[in-house]
């Protein structure tokens, strides 16, 4: 079953939490990757790479860049789910 | 139909001496950021990177090799004329004719032994070992030197702020020959060229021949074309340096039938070190396992790194002989190899 926006973010602030150390509360729609949150383009890589197992979605690396803020990603994935 | 003698190899073939040469300039990232707008601690936290090794003019690739081949045949315990094959990987000899291993294996010592290049990139070392082992198994060779070398400083864009401070140069060779126990492990290899494009030289030899009339080449501040490095996709490298690598790396465990408490130490190719902590972190090797970080104070040194890094740790005392050790490399191509072997 997909997953919802809430859903999403909730667990995108566990993943983020598990690479960067980031709290998850902190983890906001709004809040950007690297300025807000600390997550360098490595760092993002590993997140993307979790959120596409977690929620069964396919993130090509020329998307990876579009995806500036956690509302950003939750989009996306909420879009690309299967 | 006459029939052809089969030849005869050894049973197994495994690694008996490790050599490694670090040039004597060490280049701080403070060197680095002269020519790039960065810092000490971006450079530290993206790479790991600390120092890396130059080399002078006189530190050329073959003169690099020939310390590195000395020091693993003296730790071999074995005399330059019983070697009948010399193979060295390299992307960064700039003399392709004639193959910079005939050289070396004259300097060395052996009595006419077989000599060759190849190119592999970063994964250059396995394919070399692979063969070196195939050589001494099917008895072509009873002694094979195995050279990875590279003078990466002289493909280092050094105004590129994402590759200037990564690259550095140095040799690493061993010696491979016959064991009565398998010492090399079956390697998994291969290639995805379909991704070639994602590590690459800027400019090829020929455009850079041509000259500027090529709008879309790269200039210098003089209009110039600008001499050819070695670039880089990051994010795209680092996800597929990490989580394919990782299938690579748990595969050749699985071939060479070792389990995660059974492995000792842990030589994938020195490309960065965040790259080296996700591998050990996404492959979920015990603690227990030694991982090679010689990338803080070596840098990237391509088809010499596995080598370098292998010296480093049994120079210390961090591995030791009898070791079971996982290595892979990864890069260009893309091509990988990953095997299990037994340190010397």
């Amino acid at each position: 079953m997909a997953a919802t926006q809430e859903e999403i973010v909730a667990g995108l602030a566990e993943i983020v939490n598990e690479i960067a150390g980031i709290p998850t509360e902190d983890v906001q729609l709004d809040k950007s990757f690297t300025d807000d949150l600390d997550v360098d383009s490595l760092s993002m890589v590993e997140v993307v790479v979790a959120a596409e197992e977690r929620f069964d979605v396919k993130i090509p690396d020329e998307d990876v860049k579009t995806l500036k803020t956690v509302g950003d990603a939750a989009d996306y994935i909420l879009k690309h789910q299967s | 139909m006459s029939k052809i003698k089969p030849s005869k190899g050894a049973p197994y073939a495994r690694i008996l001496g490790v050599g490694g040469y670090r040039p004597a300039r060490v280049v701080p990232n403070e060197v680095i950021l002269e020519t790039i707008d960065s810092s000490d601690e971006w450079i530290r936290s993206r790479s790991g990177i600390q120092t890396r090794h130059w080399a002078n003019d006189e530190e050329t690739v073959s003169a690099m090799s020939l310390e590195a081949a000395g020091k693993a045949l003296a730790a071999a315990g074995i005399d330059a004329a019983q070697v009948g094959a010399v193979v060295v990987s390299t992307v960064s000899h700039f003399e392709q004719t004639p193959a910079v291993a005939t050289e070396i294996a004259a300097k060395l010592g052996t009595d006419r032994a077989a000599a060759f290049d190849i190119s592999a990139g970063c994964a250059g070392f396995g394919y070399a070992l692979t063969l070196a082992k195939g050589m001494v198994v099917e008895g072509s060779a009873e002694y094979v030197v195995v050279i990875g070398v590279e003078r990466l400083s002289d493909l280092t864009d050094l105004e590129d702020r994402a590759t200037a401070f990564l690259f550095g140069d140095g040799a690493g060779a061993v010696v491979v020959g016959p064991s009565e126990e398998p010492g090399i492990g079956p390697t998994v290899w291969g290639s995805e060229g379909d991704k070639a494009g994602v590590i690459k030289q800027t400019v090829s030899w020929n455009d850079y021949r041509v000259g500027a009339e090529l709008s879309s080449l790269p200039l210098d501040e003089a209009g110039r074309v600008k001499f050819p490095a070695i670039t880089q996709e990051g994010q795209t490298v680092f996800r597929w340096a990490v989580f394919e690598m990782a299938k690579v790396a748990q595969q050749a465990l699985d071939a060479a039938g070792i389990g995660p408490d059974e492995l000792d130490v842990f030589i994938p190719h020195q490309a960065n070190e965040r790259i080296i902590d996700s591998l050990f972190k996404t492959l979920k090797l015990p603690e227990t396992v030694t991982v090679a970080r010689d990338v803080r104070t070596t840098g990237n040194t391509s088809a010499a790194s596995i080598p370098l890094a292998m010296d480093r740790l049994m120079e210390t005392g961090e591995a030791k002989s009898g070791d079971t050790a996982l290595v892979i490399g990864f890069g260009a191509g893309l091509a990988y190899a990953a095997t299990v072997v037994t340190l010397p």
